[in-house]
């Protein structure tokens, strides 16, 4: 067995995988999201209620997922006429009014958060998720749906020309992200036993922003190689203690400037 | 009553502004998000805070401080975190990558020096109060509007009138074509970052008098409000900011006195959402497509 220590790494390791593959499904279609945290706050309380009043585990976390998804249809739905920057800040908006929901709801805790939360989250649970997730981006490209996307990111108009459906891929692939941001956060909740609104602001959402870029976001492996990097980068930087964000800071800018497009530069399979 | 709230609203939202102006311009340039513009601000309002602590400086030159410190941090900013990204190719995410880090950086240092805690700012200008009969301000509500409205005025001629203010318009109108028609485009994003974050910093020390409290940490909300009002106001646009701060000013005021003050936040970026919804390019749509 793996320590405590090594266990809880690779148990917030692969919630920021499932996070980074969560922005990555609507980015392949141009969709950037800075708003997973808020997705993720909804999978995560709905979850807790529902494990609290008795509900098995694997069902809270598929109907927190899938509140999550509902909400990704309704942001997605303004932001199909829009794209680009305008998208990050609207769902950007959209992390903060969650945040806020949850902050004034008082039936989930409200602003002093919502605790003794059952420790249901296990390692070898979040690893599945992890290979069913990474199997999903890793094959979307080859499905229909998939190509779908990719014809959307390269040039919207085209892709409606030859037949696309350009509102129902782009807000599908906007759900389908939301709802593994959804798991994420059910079994984070699962996991920290403790969730307050602020624990899903906008450095959350900013961190899974991270994971993608920085991995690289042409290459399925890039958000998992990013939230490699982003989630034990820190860990490793103990040795520098109190100005460890400083190092982390700066070590964020060279890699950016090493790597604009992300370490992973290539698609690494044949399209 | 309502007045009151009102001319309340208007102070909080030229402080906005004043901070979405900063997005906007180097949107406008770069078309980039600059996401430690709201670090900029926050190091503005210690740079303000510390000249007054240290050498009991009045606000003119706590603003002087805040101005200058800023806009030597922005044109840092774009040197260490924007120009060698833009000098190795044209990536639009990997500069929010860098600038998520560098205001990562920030605010620790920040932090180190001063600490976590709220600092109060003290000045003696919250003490002063006008009664004009139907509306109280006090004195630094008088000092914030009069700074506002100053550096918006002398903005303005800055991009209308001088050379640079132009060479930031054709820049932002084609930064290719600017760059072979003999325009300085190192120069000019220089310029614009450094007038970017002196608005920045000025909003800082405003907010600093305003509230009378600053914090490491004040950076994040200021900089999301401000990437709402540049939003409201259409990307790049200097007066669609201008017009969107205040928007989102009044709302807050309003919605903290007639409706629910914990959903204060909610209710801006719904408003932001509402109007992206009715004029997905905001209110004062600008040429540029802001689209990749």
């Amino acid at each position: 067995m793996l320590s405590s220590y090594w266990d809880s790494v690779c148990i917030f390791l692969g919630i920021n995988i499932l996070l980074g593959i969560s922005l990555y499904i609507p980015m392949v279609c141009g969709l950037i999201s800075l708003g997973q945290g808020g997705f993720m706050a909804i999978g995560a309380y709905v979850a807790v209620m529902l494990t609290k009043a008795g509900a098995p585990f694997v069902v809270a976390l598929v109907a927190g997922a899938l509140v999550a998804a509902v909400a990704g249809l309704i942001v997605g739905a303004p932001a199909l006429r829009i794209r680009g920057i305008y998208v990050m800040i609207l769902t950007l908006g959209f992390g903060e009014i969650v945040r806020v929901f949850f902050l004034n709801f008082e039936p989930t805790g409200g602003a002093s958060g919502l605790g003794g939360i059952p420790p249901l989250t296990e390692l070898w649970q979040i690893v599945l998720s992890c290979v069913l997730a990474y199997l999903l981006v890793w094959r979307i490209r080859q499905l229909r749906f998939g190509r779908a996307m990719i014809a959307i990111h390269d040039d919207d108009l085209a892709a409606e020309a030859m037949g696309i459906n350009l509102t129902r891929t782009k807000l599908m692939s906007f759900s389908l992200g939301a709802f593994i941001a959804g798991i994420a956060g059910g079994f984070y909740a699962h996991y920290a036993l403790f969730i307050d609104a602020n624990q899903f602001d906008f450095s959350r959402s900013a961190m899974t922003f991270l994971y993608v870029v920085l991995g690289g976001t042409v290459n399925p492996f890039g958000p998992v190689l990013g939230a490699a990097i982003v989630t034990l980068l820190p860990e490793v930087l103990r040795v520098v203690q109190d100005w460890r964000m400083t190092v982390f800071g700066t070590l964020l800018i060279l890699i950016a400037i090493w790597r604009p497009d992300g370490i992973l530069r290539t698609a690494g399979f044949r399209k | 009553m309502f007045i009151q709230q009102l001319a309340n609203g208007v102070m909080l939202g030229s402080t906005y502004a004043l901070v979405a102006i900063g997005y906007t311009l180097v949107f406008g340039v770069l078309r980039l998000l600059h996401l430690a513009h709201g670090e900029v601000f926050m190091v503005g309002a210690f740079a303000g805070l510390q000249v007054v602590l240290w050498w009991h400086f009045g606000p003119f030159v706590a603003l002087i401080a805040g101005l200058v410190v800023a806009a030597l941090l922005g044109m840092v900013l774009e040197v260490v975190a924007f120009r060698p990204i833009r000098k190795r190719g044209n990536s639009h995410l990997a500069p929010i990558v860098s600038t998520i880090g560098a205001g990562l950086v920030l605010q620790e240092v920040m932090t180190k020096v001063f600490g976590a805690e709220q600092t109060p700012f003290p000045s003696d200008l919250g003490k002063i109060a006008y009664d004009l009969g139907f509306i109280h301000v006090t004195g630094s509500q008088v000092f914030i509007l009069a700074v506002a409205i100053v550096s918006m005025a002398v903005l303005h001629f800055f991009v209308t009138y001088t050379r640079y203010g132009m060479a930031m318009r054709a820049a932002s109108e084609n930064l290719q074509v600017a760059a072979i028609l003999g325009v300085n485009v190192d120069n000019v994003v220089l310029v614009t970052f450094a007038v970017a974050s002196a608005l920045g910093g000025i909003a800082g020390v405003l907010v600093g008098l305003n509230f009378n409290a600053i914090s490491p940490y004040m950076g994040l909300e200021m900089g999301i409000k401000g990437m709402a009002v540049m939003l409201i106001g259409g990307l790049g646009s200097i007066y669609g900011a201008m017009v969107g701060g205040l928007i989102l000013g009044i709302v807050e005021v309003l919605s903290v006195a007639y409706l629910a003050s914990s959903l204060r936040d909610a209710f801006a970026f719904g408003l932001m959402i509402l109007i992206l919804i009715v004029r997905p390019r905001g209110l004062f749509q600008v040429g540029i497509r802001a689209e990749r």
